[in-house]
Order: structure tokens, then C-alpha cells, then sequence
């Protein structure tokens, strides 16, 4: 193949770009990363979640997460306007495969995903008999696999239901926020594959972080504030039927 | 039907098993025998000196068998000891360890080693071969058995009998704490959890020895102290009572506030729990026993008749106690904690956490405990006599 001069002036330029995009890929070394500059969260646009269930099926890939379990979900909610407190919801398969149609006529549907919510306050990290759970100081709820001794007093205390017993490590799991991922840079799993955006992963150490800007302009809300438990995990357009 | 309405997809299986019911269950009694013994000892209650020994005695087989259910429940249970070397400070259940220890080597072992000490000595010089290698063992070198050594024995016996007490009530009341303090389930989380598995545990606690002395009594072919039972029962039936009160106290708190999660749990009562909480816990195990018991303080029944009330109300006692640590345990896991839906608990026969798993762990601490009478006779008609006393000698039994 020849290439002209014109074209390679063309190209060039494309190559550029192109290479600009890949270096933007390019996870950040991890010895940059400090922990102490960093305090995560994410932020879930209701409005926006189509229920399409990438996230769920990106989530169980990216970690491996053994099948009928789930680190991330994400619930239909079918509330009708003469019953607000009993919203009819469900979640067939963590909505991994997306939704059959409607469950009935009249009212409100929406969905909502659900996934750790890293609490500051974390109750599961206060249970854990050898301290197996912790928090890391840029704010993650992790669980230590080579530690964690498999008596599921976390799995008891978590509020939202978002931990479960890996049945071949026999030890405590749950979302990550794919901190592997987070550490070097890039964004967690289900927030890549999000097709409308809906899942932001936030730092809110960082001032720059769109996040702030969010929720400043926007009124924003965490699952069980009575739990208080400090979740980080902030819903954008969060209806009171949520559980 | 396994999933009626909307569980969370992660609190579909149960995380905790038939194991976790043994756990209060068997500890409950461990606590309820001890506090008994101590009545005994402490506040010198003449009448039930023949269940004493045998108190203590049970106490320590199921204590023996307490961590086992939860051992066995473990996803790692090779990193147990990991508890006692780095316990995490905020989390309850990392005191369960010390508590247990404690209970086990500053309270009920050396309490028994105390009171039979004596016994242990001259048994170790009347006994040949392996039996009596075995007593000497257990003398652990002390063999001073004179009026001063006694006494002091006796004394010291007394101070662990009162340390005893509130040892007992951390065993059972921090059992009830590692329930109540999860915020996350309305089923479990109350302050009123501690005192009420407190009580449960003396009811039950009284109601095995009481049932484990007639029993022996009947196989020993000796006569029952009917003065022994009568006040054993009568402390059973009062130590039912304010437990039931302080259950229906708590019932009728929760039915009266009627917070977010009363139509949840509810609903559950009135269906996956009705058997197992309405028919099997508070009318057979608990309203029939109490019944019962109230039967023999009102009238005046032969003793025939009584020992048979004692018996069949002491035995719907266990099983009514067994009962609220189940609807406990695994009530308290059936519904979601979204409040939308409920789950069934499956239970395999031949599993880890299996039924015969439990059967087995429920049997162990009667076959320790017959071990533990061999080894140790807690009869009083079957102490060994002093050396060159005239008194028979008995053979154990």
C-alpha cells in the first residue's frame, strides 16, 4: 500500500487524535494514585435508567460474580396512583437481561439500580468479627477474601440486601465499585457500560468532579436515611415508594 | 412458592441456618442450668440441693457444645481462631470468644472442679488402673482434701458462684445483643431482645434439669425429692411468667406502633410463622406449660399427678423455647427488607447445615453429660465416702 504525501497529512492529524483517546484510556499508574486525595461515591440518574441491564451483565463479567448473585441489580418499580405505599416491584434475574413488558396499566414505572452504597457509617464493616470489612481511606467498603472467616453477621447487618455469601469462596462478597478499575483511573464496570449515563461514578475530594455541580443544582437523595448510615450512593429523582 | 411478592435478589437464601438456632438454644440452657445451681449456692436454697451438681454438670456438657453449631456454620471455619487474635473492637460478635471463654474456664470449670474436688481426690484413691490415672489427672496435683483446705475450697466456690451470676447473664443477654443490635431488621432489632432471651434461657435452663433429675432419679430407681421438683417448678413456672411478659410486652408494643415494617412481619405470622410462632410457641410452649404449672400452685394434686405436669410441661417448655429461637433466627430472615416480599427456608437432611447436622449437635451435649455423670456422680447419695468412715460404699451409676 502506498501512501502520498497528501494523505499522510491527513491522516496524521486522525492519528493524533485517535492516539489522544487511547492515552485517555490508558488506565493511571497505580503508584500515582493517592488515597488520601480521593473519597468515592456514584450518583444514579433514575430518570435516566432505561433498565437495559448492561450494568448488571458488565458488573458479572468485569468480577466474576458467580450466577443467582449479584453485585449490582436493578428493580422495576411499578407504583399505581390510588396505592403509593405498596409499589409492586420486581427484578427478574437482577434485571441482568433486561425486562419482560409492563406489570400493569395506570401509575408510575420507573427503575432503580441498586449496588453497595459504600456507607461511611458502614453497619457491616462495624459487625465484622475479625475486621475482614473495611473501609479504605478514599472511602470503599471492601471485604478481604484471604481473611473473611464466612459467619455472614454483615450479610445480616447491610440494610439494602447488597452482600451474599460467593458460594466457591465461601466468603462474604459485594460490590467493589471495581476499585481495581478506580485505582488506575478508569471508571467502574456498570458506569462504562451505562448507555444513557445514568450511573456516574463520583469523587467528591475532587473539586473538579462534576458531582459537586449536581448537587448543588439537583435534589438528591440516599435509599433508608433513617438507617443512617452515611451511603454515598446519591439518587437523582428518587420517589418516596423506594425501598 | 419459595419467593412470594419482592426479596432483594441476595436475601433469597437464607444467610443463616437451623445452626444459628441451636447456637441461643443450646447456650440459653447452658445459662438457665447455671443460674439455677447458683440459687443453691448463693441464696442457699435448701430445696433444690439435689439438682445442683447435676446443674452444673449439664451446664458444662452443652456449653461444650456451643461453639460447635457455629463452627460448623462457618464459610472458613480454619480462621476461627482469627476472632481471639484479631478481634475487631465495634463488632459484637468478636466478644463471643472471650465471653465463651470466660463462662467456660473462669466460671464453670473451675466452679465444678471445686465442688468435687474432694470427691475427685478420694476417687482417685479408690479407683485402679486407667480410671484412677484418669481421677489423679483431675486432681491437678491437689490432693490436701483436709477441713481447712475444704473450707477454703467452699469459699472460693461461693465468690465464683457470685461472679458466676452476672457471667451467666452476659452469656445469654450478649447472645440476645448480637440479635437486637442489627438495625438493619425490625425483627430482631430491640433493645428488649437481651432481657428476653435472658429469661427464655432460665425458663429452658430450668425446665432441662428439672426434667434431666426426674428422669435420672427414675433411671437410677431412686425416689424423687418431691420437695426438690415442687420448688423447682415453682421457680420454673415464675420465671415463665415474666418471660411471657415480657414477650407479650414487646408483641404488644410492636402491634401498637405498627411502624413500617409491622404489615411485613404481620403478615408473616399470620402465615410462614402461624405453625411455628402462634400454635408451637406461645399455645403449646408456652400458655399450655404455664397452664400447667399454674394447675399444681392452685391445686392440690398428688404427687403422682404432679411428676407427670412437671414432666409434660417441662418438655413443652423446651419445645416452645426452641421454637421462639427459631421464629427468632429464622423468622427474622423469611421476609425482605424491603418489606415487599417473603422467602422459604429450605433445609437439607444430610447437609453441613443440615437437619441430622442438627439432631446430632442437639444429642451430643446428653452424651457428654452421661460421660460427665460417670465420671463425676452428682447423686449426693453417691459421694464418696471419707477414708475409714463406716458409711456403705456406692457404687456410680
Amino acid at each position: 500500500m502506498k501512501i502520498t504525501r497528501r494523505q499522510l497529512l491527513i491522516l496524521l492529524p486522525a492519528a493524533a487524535v485517535a492516539w489522544d483517546s487511547v492515552l485517555a484510556g490508558t488506565p493511571e499508574t497505580s503508584p500515582n494514585y493517592k488515597l488520601t486525595e480521593h473519597w468515592w461515591g456514584m450518583l444514579v440518574d433514575i430518570s435516566k435508567c432505561i433498565g437495559c441491564g448492561n450494568c448488571v451483565r458488565a458488573c458479572a463479567t468485569e468480577n466474576n460474580v458467580p450466577e443467582g448473585y449479584f453485585r449490582t441489580w436493578v428493580e422495576r418499580y411499578h407504583v399505581s396512583d390510588t396505592d403509593l405505599a405498596n409499589p409492586v416491584v420486581d427484578s427478574p434475574n437482577g434485571g441482568k437481561n433486561g425486562f419482560p413488558p409492563i406489570l400493569g396499566s395506570g401509575g408510575r414505572n420507573f427503575f432503580v439500580p441498586k449496588m453497595c452504597n459504600h456507607c461511611a457509617d458502614s453497619p457491616c464493616t462495624q459487625v465484622c468479627p475479625v475486621g475482614a470489612t473495611f473501609m479504605t481511606p478514599d472511602g470503599v467498603v471492601l471485604v478481604d477474601k484471604e481473611y473473611c472467616i464466612g459467619c455472614r453477621y454483615c450479610i445480616q447487618a447491610c440494610p439494602y440486601g447488597c452482600r451474599f455469601l460467593n458460594p466457591k469462596t465461601q466468603t462474604a462478597e459485594k460490590c467493589t465499585l471495581c476499585y481495581h478499575r478506580i485505582t488506575k483511573g478508569l471508571t467502574t464496570a456498570c458506569c462504562e457500560a451505562c448507555p444513557t449515563g445514568a450511573r456516574q461514578l463520583a469523587d467528591l475530594k475532587n473539586p473538579n468532579d462534576p458531582i459537586h455541580e449536581f448537587l448543588r443544582t439537583h435534589t438528591v437523595q440516599v435509599l433508608k436515611p433513617y438507617m443512617a448510615t452515611g451511603a454515598k450512593l446519591f439518587y437523582n429523582d428518587l420517589d418516596g415508594s423506594v425501598r | 412458592m419459595p419467593v412470594q411478592g419482592y426479596m432483594y435478589p441476595n436475601e433469597i437464601e437464607l444467610a443463616w441456618s437451623v445452626l444459628i438456632v441451636l447456637y441461643p438454644y443450646i447456650t440459653g440452657l447452658v445459662a438457665g442450668a447455671f443460674i439455677l445451681a447458683s440459687l443453691e449456692r448463693v441464696f442457699r436454697v435448701e430445696a433444690v440441693r439435689p439438682t445442683y451438681r447435676l446443674a452444673l454438670l449439664t451446664a458444662l456438657a452443652f456449653l461444650l457444645v456451643a461453639p460447635l453449631p457455629l463452627q460448623l456454620h462457618l464459610g472458613h471455619p480454619e480462621r476461627s481462631f482469627e476472632m481471639y487474635l484479631t478481634p475487631h473492637r465495634t463488632s459484637a460478635m468478636a466478644m463471643f470468644g472471650f465471653v465463651y471463654l470466660w463462662y467456660l474456664m473462669a466460671v464453670l470449670v473451675l466452679e465444678i472442679w471445686l465442688d468435687y474436688r474432694r470427691d475427685i481426690v478420694l476417687l482417685s484413691q479408690r479407683t485402679k488402673g486407667f480410671e484412677r490415672f484418669v481421677y489423679r489427672v483431675l486432681t491437678l496435683g491437689s490432693t490436701n482434701i483436709s477441713e481447712n483446705a475444704l473450707r477454703i475450697d467452699d469459699r472460693a466456690g461461693y465468690i465464683i458462684t457470685l461472679v458466676g451470676i452476672p457471667s451467666a447473664f452476659l452469656l445469654h443477654g450478649y447472645v440476645g445483643f448480637l440479635f437486637g443490635s442489627v438495625k438493619a431488621n425490625p425483627w430482631w432489632s430491640s433493645p428488649m431482645m437481651p432481657v428476653v432471651f435472658l429469661f427464655s434461657a432460665m425458663v429452658s435452663g430450668i425446665a432441662v434439669v428439672l426434667l434431666l433429675y426426674m428422669f435420672s432419679s427414675w433411671y437410677r430407681k431412686q425416689t424423687i425429692d418431691m420437695r426438690c421438683v415442687d420448688t423447682v417448678a415453682r421457680y420454673l413456672f415464675y420465671t415463665f411468667l415474666i418471660d411471657f411478659s415480657l414477650e407479650m410486652l414487646d408483641l404488644v408494643h410492636r402491634i401498637y406502633e405498627a411502624d413500617e415494617s409491622f404489615r411485613s412481619l404481620d403478615f408473616m405470622v399470620h402465615t410462614r410463622l402461624y405453625l411455628s410462632q402462634v400454635v408451637i410457641q406461645i399455645y403449646m410452649g408456652t400458655l399450655a406449660p404455664i397452664g400447667l404449672l399454674a394447675l399444681t400452685q392452685l391445686l392440690k394434686l398428688g404427687e403422682k399427678t404432679r411428676k407427670r405436669i412437671y414432666a409434660v410441661a417441662g418438655s413443652l417448655t423446651l419445645i416452645g423455647i426452641f421454637a421462639m429461637r427459631w421464629n427468632v433466627v429464622i423468622g427474622g430472615q423469611l421476609f425482605s427488607k424491603s418489606f415487599l416480599g417473603y422467602t422459604t427456608y429450605k433445609i437439607g437432611f444430610v447437609a453441613k447445615e443440615g437437619l441430622l447436622t442438627a439432631v446430632v449437635l442437639t444429642l451430643l451435649p446428653f452424651a457428654i453429660l452421661w460421660v460427665l455423670v460417670k465420671l463425676l456422680p452428682p447423686w449426693p447419695d453417691c459421694e464418696p465416702p471419707a477414708p475409714g468412715s463406716a458409711a456403705p460404699a456406692h457404687g456410680d451409676d
